[in-house]
């Protein structure tokens, strides 16, 4: 008995080694060699493999930054300025600040404003529904609602309303790793610059159709009728095809484009509401004794004297509510 | 334009009639007349247990769609008709109720649903469910009852064997065929349906009918069919050509132990078999190579289910290996005038 | 036993109600909109102006390279607009709108030419009227003809195949021109089979067109290389390889042209085309149009001129039945559902489908329970389940392996499939992202 027990476990010895043995040669044979940095860059990197910055992940991102002389052009979006200055740190390379950038919709034409006209049937895509007509509604450049972008981000930062059908970006989670850019069929999604309050003033539209045809299409269309062009003071705004751009660039964010425009059609996000100056008190007793008049004319029942009475009142009215 | 808007949708612009539930219906009515003779010999016992069979099927199906995975429910489609149906014809109409229902779970939760639910799954469900309580309870899944005894009552544990079974035990003690001879039923009671076994798989008649009508409706095609009995039939015929004494006739591997309702109804399974008419030949191939060795040199009886269980594994293999011929491949690239 | 391709195929209905209608004219189209890409390739360039005057089959636009054609005005009229339409693709497209000129005699003349047997044009110059005349496939793919038929001179053409099958369920068009310009259709032929000295030519028609088939056999017999070949009804015949196999049982290698077998295949319509353009000079302006579809109270055949907008036909055949859920532009396997009926016909349209409430929706779409219907009735032999699947994963390396560029879209599978799966939409999207990586890898 003693004897079986003792050759097993000698062959188990002898295999465990020669086992051992092999894999040793074999790895020493075989070894790959990667560079020592190669894994501490990607450490330093955020992880969240989304190909923003144009590798198919973190670790083939790392391996660029490593092989790479120059890497001036090379950013990680997720990570952003302190991921890049911590990677140049760790390989004496030079990089290059950017400004932080967020996703943003640009089509603003929901379901309210912008009625459904036909019914289509079938894979619930916008790849794919847009490959077969302009979509359901009236503009053919408009959001499709079917959801690509929502499905596409990895970092939950999209949803879809329910009321309107458009898709709704969380600026704070927002990485601006561009799939959701590349996933819309219509380029309906673009990168503007983030600032620390998410100040946004942009045209929430991408129709290119002549006013009326738009306007008809969309309550809350550009119908390039040029008035924000005309009153942007840093000459921001520009017109092609009968639509407004934004330059995020020159915009200085004054919001003199906002109410101009007849369609609402420019959005602005998260600026604080307006001051509405009061009227001054004078003109208010004046007002107040005219129309104390008026009360007495119209107990006298004079027709002629409630006439001229009456057009004194309306343009003191019209005075006070310029 | 009137109330409702115009529909856009990508061409093709018409569908044929044929629907998945119109398929399903079909099989069902396929086995009718199958379910009539066993009512007819095994009695109450053989409708219970296909009612007990089928309801727990579908209540399963139910039960796991709507709380457990939470998605829509699709009990109306018939697959779990099917299953349930074709389970209990794989069972002994004195199996106690509840493993019908044990049958049930495994048959619909392990090999159905948790591979995805129809479509995903890579085996034989009712199959599944058939072989789990052969190896858990292999007393009364081999106790059968006798024909055309006891049918208005439900008893169990009565004597009654499978022919297949008789020759596996015969040979086993020794022995040969021609002793046997006289135990196994006659190949018109084994083509009738007069002799023991599964509630579905005695009546070679009734199931050719059901599975004759199932190929003109275009619902089967003949490949798998005819080449596993095609299959099955040359090689336990070359087996008895060597030795007839101790191998039994290959009219009596093909008239019984489910050869025929496993070559019409179980391998044909469209979700488990191969797309490619070249592909199921092969499958039915080697399912009856598999089919008679395990009845020969095997421990069980019966091999047909273990056969198409393995089988079903290699057919993402099979789907890979036999794709159809390209339209324009392998031609020579201009005609020489 | 008559013949066919042996691969795949399906049996639609074929609901040919208007198979008995006659050709008829319309009246002239008030407002035309011409859209500049009715044709495979690059849009033509358009030289009119806005309150141009243009005749009857002047140029209104010239062709834009060389896989593209010159559009020729189908009316006599004015220039109101250079415009952007929704055409049937179903975006706005680049128009010419011409107004027609109601006094213009020129619009209502109805010249039904005499035969014109002798081909008194050289080769070349047949080449270059069917280059100048805007001619392009009219059996709906348009491919500019001219580009078919240039053929260099080592490349031995042996066939040439007449498409008169139009497989498509309800479509007419092909089979009453048949009936009716048989002897031009001929003609036709012959003007061809001159100028690329091709010894034989086939007319290959489906056997559900019996008249057809006696017709043009009748018509041909003086002629020794010009048969007729009656073939079994299956869809999709018409496509040029499944033709080419049928009747001669040549296979067209993957990704090669016919030429590459010695076969040049053209459509009816296109050889009636060349037929006019040849003999009379006249450009492609007009074509046979069936407006059909089982609640209108008048479908028929009609001869329409290009940018005639759907309307105006609609309104031939009765107006648009109440119920009305589709509109489809072209045959019911192959044909673009369109969202009203302001589009224009253009030189790709050969039917108008109008499909009531009961036959438009979709069913849902299931779990694909692996039946593989899909497979046996694809007749390129490809596996549509698996393409879908990898579209749907995004794996599409492994969808180009598997052959996805050759898919002719006949829709088969989608029509067979028991769980409706939308097999074309995806296999269609397969197929733009791999054209998109390939394009951007070159």
């Amino acid at each position: 008995m003693t004897v079986s027990v003792l050759y097993s476990i000698l062959l188990l010895v002898s295999l465990g080694s020669i086992a051992a043995v092999l894999l040793y040669i074999i790895s020493k044979k075989f070894y790959v060699y990667e560079d020592p940095l190669i894994p501490v860059v990607e450490d330093v990197l955020p992880a969240a493999n989304c190909a923003g910055c144009g590798s198919p992940g973190c670790k083939a991102f790392a391996e660029k930054l490593v092989a790479s002389e120059d890497i001036s052009d090379l950013f990680c979006p997720v990570g952003g300025n302190d991921v890049m200055k911590q990677v140049a740190e760790i390989l004496g390379k030079e990089v290059v600040e950017k400004d932080p950038t967020v996703a943003v919709v640009l089509c603003q034409g929901g379901c309210d404003v912008r009625p459904k006209t036909t019914e289509y049937q079938g894979p619930r895509s916008c790849a794919i529904s847009s490959l077969i007509y302009g979509g359901e509604t009236d503009c053919q450049y408009g959001c499709l609602g079917d959801g690509d972008c929502v499905n596409v981000c990895q970092f939950d930062a999209m949803y879809m309303d329910e009321n309107t059908g458009l898709p709704v970006i969380i600026t704070d989670k927002c990485t601006s790793c561009g799939i959701c850019v590349e996933a819309c069929p219509r380029d309906i999604i673009e990168m503007r610059p983030k600032n620390k309050r998410d100040l946004k003033i942009f045209v929430g539209c991408l129709n290119e159709d002549k006013g009326g045809i738009a306007k008809k299409a969309c309550e809350v269309a550009c119908i390039g009728c040029s008035k924000c062009e005309d009153i942007c003071p840093k000459d921001a705004i520009t017109m092609s095809d009968s639509l407004a751009y934004i330059d995020a660039e020159l915009c200085t964010l004054c919001r003199k484009c906002v109410p101009v425009c007849p369609t609402h059609s420019i959005i602005e996000t998260n600026f604080p509401p307006k001051k509405v100056k009061p009227p001054k008190k004078v003109k208010a007793t004046k007002i107040e004794k005219s129309l104390k008049k008026v009360e007495a004319a119209k107990k006298v029942n004079s027709s002629e004297k409630n006439e001229v009475v009456k057009t004194n009142v309306d343009a003191l009215k019209s005075k006070t509510d310029a | 334009m009137s109330t409702a808007p115009i529909i856009v949708s990508a061409s093709p612009h018409v569908h044929s009639d044929r629907t998945s539930k119109k398929l399903m219906y079909d099989v069902v009515i396929a086995l009718l007349p199958a379910f009539l003779v066993s009512l007819y010999i095994f009695g109450i016992g053989a409708f219970i247990v296909t009612a007990v069979a089928i309801i727990s099927c579908i209540f399963f199906e139910y039960v796991i769609q709507k709380y457990l995975l939470k998605t829509d429910v699709t009990i109306g489609d018939g697959s779990a008709l099917i299953t349930g149906i074709l389970l209990a014809f794989n069972l002994p109409s004195n199996l106690p109720i509840w493993m019908i229902i044990v049958g049930s779970l495994v048959a619909i939760g392990v090999a159905k649903s948790s591979f995805g639910g129809l479509g995903f799954n890579i085996f034989n469900p009712a199959l599944v469910g058939r072989v789990f309580l052969l190896v858990s309870f292999p007393v009364q899944m081999t106790t059968w009852p006798t024909p055309l005894a006891n049918r208005t009552i439900i008893v169990d544990a009565v004597s009654g064997a499978t022919p297949l079974s008789i020759i596996k035990e015969g040979l086993l003690f020794g022995e040969s065929m021609s002793d046997l001879s006289s135990k196994i039923p006659s190949y018109l009671d084994m083509f009738l349906g007069i002799t023991g076994g599964s509630i579905g798989e005695m009546s070679v008649l009734a199931l050719l009918m059901g599975g004759i009508y199932l190929i003109l409706r275009r619902v089967i095609s003949w490949h798998i069919p005819v080449m596993m009995l095609l299959s099955i039939g040359l090689v336990s015929g070359m087996f008895w050509l060597v030795n007839a004494e101790q191998y039994a006739n290959p009219m009596i591997h093909l008239l019984s132990g489910g050869a025929v309702l496993g070559a019409f109804y179980m391998a044909t399974d469209l979700v488990t078999s191969p797309m490619t008419k070249k592909g199921m030949i092969i499958f039915a191939i080697a399912i009856g190579i598999i089919t008679v060795l395990i009845r020969i040199f095997g421990a069980y009886p019966e091999g047909v289910s273990f056969a198409i269980i393995i089988m079903n594994a290699f057919v993402p293999l099979i789907n890979k290996y036999f794709k159809p011929r390209r339209f324009g491949a392998k031609v020579k690239s201009k005609i020489v005038t | 036993m008559l013949k066919t391709f042996p691969k795949g195929g399906i049996h639609p209905k074929e609901n040919k109600i208007t198979s008995s209608k006659t050709i008829q004219k319309m009246s002239i189209p008030k407002v035309v909109y011409v859209p500049i890409a009715q044709h495979i390739g690059v849009p033509a360039e358009i030289v009119v102006d806005r309150k141009d005057k243009v005749e009857i089959g002047q140029v209104i636009a010239k062709s834009g390279g060389y896989v593209s054609s010159n559009i020729h005005s189908p009316v006599a009229g004015t220039v109101t607009k250079l415009d952007k339409i929704v055409d049937s693709s179903g975006y706005k497209k680049q128009c010419i709108v011409i107004r027609t000129d109601q006094k213009n005699e020129s619009n209502f003349e109805n010249p039904d030419y005499p035969l014109k047997t002798e081909i008194e044009l050289s080769k070349a110059e047949i080449l270059d009227r069917v280059l100048d005349f805007g001619i392009v496939g009219l059996g709906g793919a348009t491919f500019p003809s001219h580009v078919k038929l240039n053929v260099k001179e080592d490349n031995h053409i042996e066939f040439l195949l007449i498409n008169g099958v139009e497989c498509e369920p309800y479509l007419t068009a092909d089979h009453r021109l048949m009936l009716e310009k048989a002897d031009e259709i001929i003609v036709g032929i012959q003007i061809l089979m001159h100028a690329l000295h091709i010894p034989k030519a086939i007319i290959g028609i489906e056997n559900n067109k019996k008249d057809a088939i006696k017709l043009l056999k009748k018509a041909s017999a003086k002629d020794e290389n010009i048969s007729v070949a009656a073939l079994q009804v299956k869809y999709p015949q018409g496509g040029e390889k499944q033709l080419i196999k049928a009747i001669l049982k040549r296979e067209v290698p993957k990704n090669g042209l016919p030429m590459d077998v010695g076969v040049i295949v053209h459509n009816v319509g296109t050889i009636f085309a060349i037929y006019e353009a040849v003999q009379y000079h006249k450009p492609l302006i007009e074509r046979v149009v069936t407006v059909t579809g089982k609640k209108l109270t008048n479908p028929s055949n009609f001869w329409v001129k290009i940018g005639t907008p759907i309307k105006d036909l609609v309104e031939e055949v009765g107006g648009l039945p109440e119920g009305t859920r589709k509109l489809v532009n072209g045959g019911p396997m192959m044909g673009k559902a369109i969202k009203n009926t302001d589009i224009p016909v253009t030189k790709g349209t050969s039917g108008i489908l109008i499909i009531p409430e009961d036959e438009a929706t979709r069913g849902e779409p299931k779990n694909c329970i692996r039946c593989g219907e899909c497979v046996y009735v694809c007749p390129m032999g490809l596996e549509p389940h698996l393409l879908m699947n990898l579209t749907e994963k995004g794996l599409y390396e492994r969808v180009t392996n598997e052959d996805i560029m050759t898919c002719i879209e006949c829709g088969s599978c989608s029509y067979v499939c028991p769980s409706h799966r939308p097999l074309l939409d995806y296999i269609r999207f397969g197929k733009s992202i791999v054209k998109k990586l390939e394009t951007a890898k070159n």
